[in-house]
């Protein structure tokens, strides 16, 4: 039997719609999905190595890199972020009602293989490198997301 | 009935139920009965939905002390 299709493109950069994404993504893989997340523009920065990374970078480019969250957990919310008080608050709610992580739900993913897909266009554009992301991830454009969304059962932009 | 295998899902939030009942069930055979137990609110509709998807049966099912007991037979 050949395997349904969930495709997701994950263009926001808030904790919250990322976490809702990877909930998703997660969920599908479960219902025995093939599942694709596609990241673009603020979306990359959920897939930033957390430590710093010494790259080569033009002035623009480390602009960018210090304005932007460096990985999952420096995302900040969509509602009530208070200056970062909001995402400290929800963490502390989540752990006491057992739900996992951005990065936790991040590895789940690999775990389960959703494929998580990098768009290189945009990448350039926030002057982002491979060496500053998450291992394991792929790196196309939009016609590799199209393939696996035009045989897709279900498709999300969040 | 026979129940080849018990997974504890208490105390999960979602999608951590569905996950690892997913994987569970990957190491079993035809016709084996998993049995779930699940605090999840959501998870009544899940599992039903879950099952439903794959083609396997939830045989029983019963709530017992704010727990949900699945037994979900492999197809």
């Amino acid at each position: 039997m050949e395997k349904k299709k969930t495709t997701i493109v994950l263009f926001s950069g808030d904790y919250d719609k990322a976490m809702a994404a990877y909930i998703i993504a997660n969920g599908a893989a479960a219902y025995d999905h093939e599942v694709t997340i596609f990241h673009t523009f603020w979306g990359i920065n959920a897939l930033r190595k957390q430590e710093p990374v010494h790259v080569q970078k033009g002035f623009l480019e480390k602009m960018f890199a210090k304005m932007m969250p460096r990985g999952a957990e420096k995302l900040g919310l969509s509602n009530m972020n208070m200056a970062g008080m909001g995402p400290k608050m929800i963490k502390h709610v989540m752990n006491k009602h057992n739900a996992l992580t951005l990065t936790q739900l991040i590895d789940m993913a690999q775990e389960q293989d959703i494929k998580l897909i990098t768009c290189t266009m945009t990448m350039d554009l926030l002057g982002l490198q491979k060496e500053e992301l998450l291992d394991g991830i792929e790196y196309a454009g939009v016609a590799a997301y199209l393939a696996d969304a035009e045989d897709g059962n279900v498709n999300l932009f969040i | 009935m026979n129940i080849t295998q018990t997974l504890d899902a208490k105390g999960l939030a979602c999608p951590m139920p569905i996950v690892k009942t997913k994987k569970a069930m990957d190491t079993l055979s035809t016709g084996d009965v998993l049995e779930v137990l699940a605090t999840d609110k959501g998870a009544l509709n899940d599992f039903k939905a879950w099952a439903t998807a794959g083609g396997h049966t939830i045989v029983d099912q019963k709530e017992e002390a704010g727990v949900l007991y699945f037994y979900i037979q492999k197809a």
